[in-house]
C-alpha cells in the first residue's frame, strides 16, 4: 500500500509541474487544472483498486501455499540419550541417501530433510568438498631451490563424489604460488567387467611411490632429491590420460598390474613435440602381510616418453626412459596402531634421456627414508638422498634430512625439517624448514 | 596347412575333408563340454557358500549366528583393534574382490579405510547401494546424533550418531534381522534357514539378556567413566551412567587440564569405575585411579577384543561379569 501511495504522491507533484508553466489567465486555467486533477484522480482510483485486487490475489494465493507446507520446519530432536526407537529422527521428514555416498564418504543412513519439502535434499549429492593448507617457511641457505622464506606453498581443494553406479570422480585444484592448476581430475570406473580398475582425466602417474602422493600427505615438507632432479620435481610425471589396473590372482600374494597413457607433457620431464609423442607408464605392484603387524610393499615402474628437444630447435623426438624400483616396509602393531607405527622406504631410478639425436645421458638417482611414530601424535623421521642430475656428470649431489612431525589432531598437522645437500655444481645447502599443514571439510580417505 | 591334392566331392568337399570338419566340429564339441563342465562345477562350488566379509568382528559373529553354514564370513578390523583406524592394506582388497555380500557398521566409523578398499575391489557387487552392500546401521538404535552445528572442534564427532550401537543386544537383534533379510534375497532358497537360524539366535538373545539385565539390576545407576565414547548403548541397556571420558573430546587425546577436571569430578561423585578399549593407552587412566581410587578395567568393545571374547553372547558374557565384579569389589554401587 505504501507503494502505491508514493506512487500518487509522485504523479500529483509532477502533474503540479507540469502545470506550473502557465502562468497566464489563471481564472479560465483554474477550471481547466481542477479538471485535469478529477481526471487524474479518477485514473489513481482506478489503480488503486486494480492493485488492490492484485495484492488480494496474491495474499490468497500465498496463503494456500502456506497452508500446502508446515508453517515452520520441524524442531530438531534432542540429543536422543533416552530414544529407543529403531529410527534416528521419526519427528523429521528424512531424505534417501544416494546409491553409493557413504563409500565416498558420503552420509549414511536416513537424512533429516531440512526446510522440508520443494528442492530440499539436493545438498545431499553436492560432492565431498575440503580445502588442505600448506604453509611452508625456509630459513639458511640454498643457491640452486631458494624457497620463500614463509609461503602459502599450496592450497589444495578437493572435490569427490560418485557419479553414478559404474562410476566416481575425484577433482583436486591446486591453488600454489604459480596459480591455479588442476592437480588431478579424473573418473574412476568402479565396476567395470574382467576387474579392470579404470581412470580417466589427469592424474599423477603409477611411477614409484612418490610420484603418486600429493604433498599434504609426503612425510616431509619436500621431495626427495631424485625426484627433483630426475622424475619431474613437485609436479613429477602428470598428464592427461587413460590408467588401466588389473588384479593378477596368484596363491601368494597382492599383486596388481597397472598401466598408462598420456598425452605427453610433463611439466619438463616430458614434452610432446606433436601427437604421436605420448607418454607410456607401467606399474607392477606386489604386497606381502610378513605377520599381521608387518607388510612388505615394493613395485616396478618404467616410463617412455618424449624429451623437451633443444630450444629454439626443430621437434627432434627426443626419446626419455625412465626405470624405478621401489620397497616400502611398515610396521604397526594392531593393538597399539594408534600409537607405534613404522614406515621404511627407498626408491631407486635409473633414467635414459635422448639430450641430442643418438646421443643419451644416464643420470640415477635413490633415496632411502624411516619414518617412526613414538607417540600418538609424534613422529620422527630421517632420509637419505643420492641422486646425480643432467647436468652433474658422473658425480652424485648428496643429501640427507631430519624430520620432526606433530599432529594435534588428525586434521592438522607441524613439521619441522633440517635439510643439508651437497651439490656436485653448486655451494652445499643447509636448511630448515617449518610447515603447517591444515585440511577443513570432508576429504576422502587415501589409498594404502 | 598343406592343402591335400584332391578331386571335389559332394558339395565341393573330399570324403576325407568331411572327415577332417567332422573330427573338428567333435573336437570342438568336446571342447564346450569340458568348459561347460567347468562352469557349471564352478558356479556349483560358488553357491555351496556365500562369502560374507564384514567390517568388525561383531558383525561377523552376528551374521555366523544367522548364515550358519551356509555362509563363509570373514572380518576385516580385529576385535582389539581400534575400528576407527584400521589401514586399508591391500590384502583386503583381494578379499573384498571375492565378496559376495559387504556388511558394514556405518554412521562413518569406518570412513577412514572402507570406501578406497571398496574402490578398489573392482567387485560391483559390494559397492555402496549395490545388493551386496549392507549398512547395519539403518535398522539400529543410534544415540547420540548431533544437533546443531557441527564443527570439528567438537573433536572427531560422528554427524550421524556413535556407531559403537552393537553394544545392546536389542541392536544385535536388530542387525541380526537386516542381515537375514539380506541373506535370504541373495540366497533365496535358504531362506528358510536362515529364519529358523534368526529366530533361533534371537531367542536364545533374549534369554541372556534377560540373565545380563538380572545380573546388572542391582548396580542401575552405578555412575561409570570410560575412556572413548564407545558404551553409550550398553550403559543405556544396563543401566549405568556415564559421567564423563577420559578423552577431553571424540579422538583428541587426554590433555593435563581435563584429566585434574575429570579427577575432581569423580571425587565429587565417588566414582570408582573407569573402563577402557583394550586399544587405548592405559598410562592416564591409571593415574586416574590411583588419585581417585577407581578401578580401572579393561573392557573389550568388540568381539575378539580379548582372548576368551569368541562371540557376541560372550562379548556381553565377559564384560558383564568384569563390571559386576568391580561393582561388588569397590562397593561402587552403593
Amino acid at each position: 500500500m505504501r507503494t502505491i501511495r508514493c506512487v500518487c504522491a509522485s504523479v500529483v507533484v509532477a502533474g503540479a509541474l507540469v502545470g506550473l508553466p502557465v502562468p497566464a489567465d489563471a481564472q479560465e486555467n483554474v477550471q481547466a487544472l481542477r479538471q485535469g486533477i478529477d481526471q487524474l484522480r479518477r485514473e489513481f482510483d482506478a489503480m488503486q483498486q486494480d492493485y488492490g485486487q492484485r495484492l488480494a490475489a496474491l495474499e490468497a494465493k500465498l496463503a494456500a501455499a502456506e497452508a500446502a507446507t508446515p508453517a515452520t520446519p520441524a524442531p530438531p530432536p534432542a540429543v536422543s540419550q533416552a530414544a529407543t526407537t529403531a529410527q534416528p529422527t521419526p519427528t523429521q521428514p528424512t531424505a534417501q541417501i544416494p546409491p553409493g555416498a557413504e563409500g565416498a564418504g558420503g552420509p549414511s543412513g536416513a537424512l533429516p530433510v531440512y526446510g522440508a519439502a520443494v528442492g530440499a535434499g539436493s545438498k545431499v549429492f553436492n560432492p565431498d568438498i575440503a580445502v588442505i593448507g600448506d604453509f611452508l617457511g625456509s630459513a639458511g641457505h640454498n643457491e640452486v631451490n631458494p624457497g620463500s622464506p614463509l609461503e602459502l606453498h599450496e592450497s589444495e581443494a578437493s572435490f569427490q563424489a560418485v557419479v553414478d553406479p559404474y562410476a566416481r570422480a575425484d577433482f583436486f585444484i591446486s591453488f600454489g604460488q604459480e596459480g591455479v592448476e588442476v592437480e588431478e581430475g579424473y573418473l574412476t570406473f568402479t565396476a567395470l567387467p574382467g576387474g579392470l580398475l579404470t581412470k580417466v582425466g589427469k592424474m599423477r602417474a603409477a611411477f614409484g611411490k612418490v610420484n603418486t602422493m600429493h604433498n599434504h600427505i609426503l612425510p616431509w615438507t619436500d621431495r626427495p632429491l631424485v625426484t627433483e632432479n630426475l622424475v619431474g620435481g613437485e609436479e613429477g610425471i602428470s598428464d592427461a590420460g587413460i590408467s588401466v589396473a588389473r588384479l593378477i590372482s596368484n596363491p601368494w600374494f597382492f599383486l596388481e598390474a597397472t598401466g598408462q597413457v598420456f598425452a605427453g607433457n610433463s611439466g619438463d620431464l616430458f614434452h610432446a613435440d606433436d601427437r604421436t609423442d605420448l607418454t607410456y607408464v607401467a606399474h607392477l605392484r606386489g604386497y606381502h602381510d610378513i605377520t599381521e603387524d608387518s607388510n612388505l610393499d615394493f613395485g616396478f615402474s618404467f616410463a617412455h616418453g618424449n624429451s623437451p628437444s633443444a630450444a629454439a630447435a626443430e621437434p627432434q623426438h627426443l626419446k626419455a626412459d625412465l626405470y624405478g624400483i621401489d620397497a616400502t616396509y611398515r610396521w604397526r602393531p594392531l593393538q597399539r596402531s594408534i600409537y607405534r607405527s613404522f614406515i621404511g622406504r627407498g626408491e631407486w631410478v635409473w633414467t635414459r634421456r635422448e639430450v641430442e639425436p643418438d646421443l643419451f645421458a644416464t643420470p640415477r638417482g635413490m633415496y632411502v627414508s624411516g619414518d617412526y611414530q613414538f607417540a600418538r601424535r609424534w613422529t620422527a623421521g630421517a632420509r637419505y638422498d643420492r641422486s646425480q642430475s643432467l647436468t652433474s656428470g658422473d658425480d652424485y649431489d648428496t643429501g640427507g634430512a631430519a624430520v620432526l612431525t606433530f599432529r594435534p589432531s588428525e586434521f592438522s598437522q607441524v613439521r619441522g625439517q633440517y635439510r643439508h645437500i651437497s651439490y656436485v655444481n653448486a655451494p652445499a645447502a643447509n636448511e630448515f624448514l617449518f610447515q603447517f599443514q591444515f585440511s577443513i571439510g570432508a576429504h576422502g580417505a587415501h589409498p594404502f | 596347412m598343406v592343402p591335400i591334392p584332391s578331386k571335389k566331392g559332394f558339395a565341393g568337399f573330399t570324403g576325407f575333408e568331411r572327415f577332417e570338419r567332422f573330427e573338428r566340429f567333435m573336437m570342438k564339441r568336446t571342447l564346450i563340454f569340458v568348459v561347460a563342465a567347468f562352469l557349471i562345477a564352478a558356479s556349483a562350488s560358488a553357491q555351496s557358500k556365500l562369502n560374507v566379509v564384514t567390517s568388525t568382528e561383531d558383525l561377523a559373529s552376528i551374521a555366523r549366528e544367522v548364515g550358519g553354514d551356509r555362509i563363509a564370513v570373514e572380518s576385516i578390523a580385529r576385535g582389539y583393534q581400534d575400528p576407527h583406524f584400521v589401514e586399508a592394506k591391500p590384502s583386503f582388497i583381494l578379499k573384498l574382490q571375492k565378496t559376495d555380500l559387504l556388511i558394514v557398521v556405518g554412521r562413518e566409523l569406518e570412513i577412514g579405510w572402507l570406501p578406497p578398499l571398496i574402490q578398489q575391489s573392482r567387485n560391483s557387487k559390494i559397492q555402496p547401494g549395490a545388493n551386496g552392500y549392507l549398512d547395519a546401521s539403518l535398522t539400529a538404535s543410534i544415540l547420540e546424533i548431533p544437533t546443531g552445528q557441527l564443527t570439528r572442534a567438537m573433536g572427531d564427532v560422528h554427524p550421524q550418531g556413535n556407531p559403537h550401537y552393537w553394544l545392546d543386544p536389542e541392536n544385535g537383534k536388530r542387525v541380526a534381522k537386516a542381515i537375514g533379510e539380506k541373506l535370504g534375497q541373495l540366497r533365496p532358497n535358504d531362506q528358510a534357514y536362515f529364519d529358523q537360524r534368526l529366530g533361533d539366535f534371537s531367542s536364545r538373545l533374549d534369554a541372556a539378556q534377560k540373565r545380563w539385565l538380572e545380573q546388572l539390576a542391582p548396580y542401575k545407576g552405578t555412575k561409570i567413566v570410560t575412556y572413548h565414547r564407545s558404551f553409550p548403548n550398553f550403559a543405556e541397556r544396563f543401566g549405568l551412567v556415564i559421567v564423563g571420558y577420559v578423552e577431553p573430546r571424540p579422538g583428541i587425546p587426554p590433555t593435563p587440564q581435563h584429566t585434574l577436571d575429570l579427577i575432581n569430578e569423580m571425587k565429587r561423585q565417588n566414582i570408582k569405575l573407569i573402563l577402557v578399549e583394550p586399544y587405548f593407552d592405559s598410562k592416564t587412566p591409571n593415574a586416574i585411579g590411583r588419585d581417585t581410587g577407581a578401578q580401572v578395567l579393561t573392557m573389550p568393545p568388540s568381539v575378539g577384543g580379548v582372548k576368551e571374547v569368541t562371540d557376541y553372547f560372550k562379548l556381553f558374557d565377559y564384560d558383564i561379569n568384569l563390571v559386576v565384579g568391580a561393582i561388588k569389589q569397590s562397593g561402587a554401587g552403593k
